[in-house]
């Protein structure tokens, strides 16, 4: 499958502890939204849902509630309950975030679905990409050191992404290809 | 006392074969108990010289049969004769009703009516058409009676679309012709086969719309049996019946029975249902939700 | 060629905004969160703040901005718009993009120097409806319908003259007549006209059976995506149908327009204004449909050939068309 990580980095990760990971995932998340202040009020009557966000090739789900004062966040096994779920290979829901990849062209291509209540994921990939996020925002890293990390990061993330024979990019960073009708 | 609501026949949208095009109109110059009657091809420019032959003889029947005519013009000309042909028909004199800006320009100021295919939204559109000479005008029909309310309100010009198909959208590519296969330019007129539209179904063949040539319909029959009284208080002058195959006569009747008060809306649906609907009844879009809403039974 | 020619970029947010002039968009165009605009959806759109910072951005880097308020007021609720246009001047517009004429009229008293554009909403098809609009209020460009031939695009901007001509090239294809088209509001209850949205995602589901993927608008299913086949906009107007027996994509099938190839032919026949669709995309596809067009467009004001493949991807259903350009389209 175009973009998914090996089968053993999944089942690798299957065996490790969640909690530490929803640690992390929780500290980047502040971070992103202490920069991000106006997130909450672009998702406006959809704040207060929640969200699967399911990497299709990881043995685990994060499940967000973007709320005014900060947005909650789970990691977990199997997501039970969601108003709408977005599921694509990790490196495409990265994409994603970073503005590598257009929401529609991946949804056209296939390489992403979603499920439940379109207009809230709709509502949260446009506050996601109106929140422009880099790489070191989310890590908090300071404003001096910002272009050098997100250009090597870029880079690195194109590696990846080829590797893994992902939809390809050539973006603000990236565009996907599709996967084209003969 | 509030006024008198008049009924407006609007043109046949549909290609019917000549002959049933002239009786339909002979007899509803005879028996159909509406004030004033449009006529003139709005869908496809293509059809108009199959009754360009014919129309005289048809406005003067409509006119011995007291009915007031109105030639009604194309809804989205392009052409460079399609623009020719509105011209010739505002020098020939005839009362006009305008279904696009475009005639509404040739019009120049003069006296003449609007049709359902203009968008007049709110108010302050509506009084900028009258200030251009628009005498009636027939709101699109997916303003709710809420807006309709709005509008109506003292100008004693204000028209509702009140039976028939709900007219939806028009292109320049003819879907009739797409399903056959074939494009508009080689259309053989296939759409003279399904004389209230062609129906279209959804995947699950749920009845959707219903196709005529470069317009769309939707698959319910307009009908504001219900809705009557409340636009005659909203200060609405006239309501319009849009011909489909059914006795339009019948239909012109319980509208009238209804304007006058002599039928109940329980009546005058139980009537209308027994007719040859192409489609169940509904008043969706007056009601300010989907238009493809059958009008709940009581 | 008198005037140069000038790219017209789709902004949803202030981020795509400003991608869209990084990436070489002479001008941009956007609208107010609300249903002032006929991109009226969740998470899109710019309050009042963001849009005097976005025509701040926008002027600073060369660029111009359009306001786009164009639906139809609602029946005594006019002031909304109203006030929309007020503050779109103040924000510093270029230019306000609208189709009802009450709020044409409205804005051209209120502020009789602003430039007007006409929003493809109003589908002005004839030189005649040009004509309306010109004379009467001063509008000083036309958004032409997307439903006309190259022929036709042609003469139409010969009669529009001194009203400039702004055509799509790129991005979603209505195959109704815009502005004139309630399939949307038929189904759901909600209008391109009356609350700026079509087929709305509020209508949408999408459920999975066997392997395909199932789409229904408003409870009516209408496409259906076998596995690997790739997907396009729950679209009334782009749906599968049955009619006569048969099940096909009776109105169109996914397919996005791409009219690059006819850009010099465009150009040559006195077009201003080249407009990419696409306010609710991410700014991956502004940035790269910007770019490519930009350079195509700099190509050929430069004399020189240009090829552009690297679009497909970024289409609806992957499919592009050039559309009612050609004829046969009908």
């Amino acid at each position: 499958m175009r973009g998914h990580l090996p089968p053993f980095f999944a089942n690798a990760a299957g065996l490790l502890p969640l909690q530490p990971l929803e640690v992390m995932a929780r500290h980047l998340m502040t971070n992103a939204m202490a920069a991000r202040p106006s997130f909450a009020a672009r998702l406006g009557e959809y704040c207060g849902r929640t969200f699967a966000v399911d990497p299709v090739d990881c043995p685990f789900v994060f499940v967000l509630m973007p709320q005014d004062g900060g947005t909650h966040l789970s990691v977990v096994r199997e997501a039970e309950h969601f108003d709408a779920r977005i599921a694509a290979p990790l490196v495409v829901l990265l994409g994603m975030v970073d503005g590598t990849y257009d929401g529609d062209a991946l949804f056209f291509s296939r390489d992403l679905s979603i499920e439940g209540d379109t207009e809230a994921v709709l509502a949260l990939r446009n506050a996601i990409e109106n929140a422009d996020l880099d790489l070191s925002t989310v890590l908090g890293f300071p404003q001096g050191i910002q272009g050098p990390v997100n250009r090597a990061a870029r880079q690195v993330f194109m590696r990846v992404r080829r590797l893994l024979d992902a939809p390809e990019d050539s973006g603000p960073n990236g565009v996907a290809n599709g996967v084209g009708l003969s | 006392m509030t006024q008198r609501l008049s009924l407006t026949l609007g043109s046949v949208l549909f290609n019917w074969p000549v002959k049933q095009w002239v009786d339909f109109y002979a007899r509803i110059a005879d028996e159909a108990p509406v004030d004033r009657v449009c006529l003139g091809e709005v869908v496809c420019s293509k059809r108009k010289p199959f009754v360009d032959d014919v129309t005289l003889e048809v406005v003067d029947r409509l006119e011995r049969g007291g009915k007031e005519v109105v030639y009604s013009t194309l809804a989205l000309p392009t052409g460079k004769r399609e623009i020719r042909d509105i011209g010739d028909m505002i020098q020939a004199g005839y009362q006009i009703e305008a279904n696009d800006i475009a005639t509404v320009h040739l019009l120049n100021g003069k006296a003449h009516s609007v049709g359902p295919f203009i968008n007049i939204y709110n108010e302050d559109t509506l009084a900028l058409h009258l200030k251009l000479g628009a005498t009636r005008i027939c709101l699109p029909p997916e303003l709710p009676l809420e807006s309709i309310r709005t509008m109506a309100q003292g100008n004693a010009a204000v028209e509702v679309f009140a039976f028939g198909r709900p007219p939806l959208a028009l292109s320049a590519r003819c879907y009739s012709a797409r399903a056959k296969g074939t494009a508009k330019d080689a259309c053989q007129f296939v759409c003279d086969r399904d004389r209230d539209g062609m129906n279209v179904e959804t995947l699950d063949g749920v009845p959707f719309l219903a196709v005529n040539g470069t317009q769309t319909l939707g698959f319910v029959v307009t009908a504001v049996v219900r809705h009557v009284e409340a636009l005659r208080d909203a200060g609405v002058v006239s309501l319009r019946l849009s011909p489909q195959t059914c006795d339009m006569v019948r239909v012109a009747r319980i509208f009238r029975d209804l304007a006058d008060g002599s039928t109940t809306p329980q009546e005058a649906s139980e009537s209308l249902s027994v007719l040859h609907l192409p489609g169940p009844l509904s008043d969706g879009f007056l009601r300010g939700v989907p238009g493809c809403s059958v009008t709940e039974v009581d | 060629m008198t005037t140069p020619l000038e790219l017209v970029c789709p902004a949803g947010t202030p981020a795509g905004l400003r991608t869209a002039v990084d990436a070489g968009a002479h001008s941009v165009y956007c609208g107010f969160r609300d249903e002032t605009n006929a991109r009226n959806f969740p998470g899109l759109n710019f309050d009042r703040a963001e849009m005097r910072e976005a025509a701040a951005y926008a002027h600073a880097h060369d660029a111009k901005i359009a306001i786009a308020l164009n639906t139809f007021m609602r029946a005594g609720a006019t002031d909304l718009w109203k006030r929309g246009v007020d503050d779109a001047v103040a924000a510093g517009a270029d230019a306000l993009i609208m189709a009802d004429v009450g709020l044409v009229d409205y804005a051209r008293k209120a502020h009789p120097k602003q430039r007007l554009h006409l929003s493809v909403q109003a589908a002005a098809a004839t030189p005649e409806a040009i004509a309306f609009y010109r004379d009467h209020f001063g509008i000083a460009r036309v958004v032409l319908p997307r439903v006309l031939t190259v022929e036709e695009v042609s003469r139409l901007t010969a009669h529009a003259a001194p009203c400039e001509t702004e055509v799509f090239v790129f991005g979603g294809l209505c195959v109704m007549a815009e502005g004139r088209c309630m399939l949307s509001s038929y189904a759901t209850g909600k209008s391109p006209n009356m609350t700026g949205v079509c087929s709305p995602p509020s209508h949408v589901t999408y459920r999975e059976d066997r392997d395909a993927l199932v789409a229904c608008v408003g409870g009516f299913t209408i496409e259906r995506f076998e596995r690997g086949e790739p997907a396009g906009y729950p679209t009334l107007c782009k749906g599968r149908f049955l009619a006569d027996g048969a099940m096909s994509h009776l109105f169109e099938d996914p397919v996005s327009l791409n009219a690059v190839a006819l850009l010099p032919r465009l150009a040559e026949i006195g077009v201003t204004a080249f407009k990419i669709e696409g306010r609710q995309r991410g700014r991956a596809y502004i940035s790269s449909v910007v770019r490519a067009f930009r350079k195509a467009i700099d190509a050929m004001a430069a004399g020189k050939k240009f090829d552009i493949d690297e679009l497909r991807g970024l289409t609806e259903g992957q499919r592009d068309t050039v559309g009612a350009y050609k004829k046969t389209w009908r």
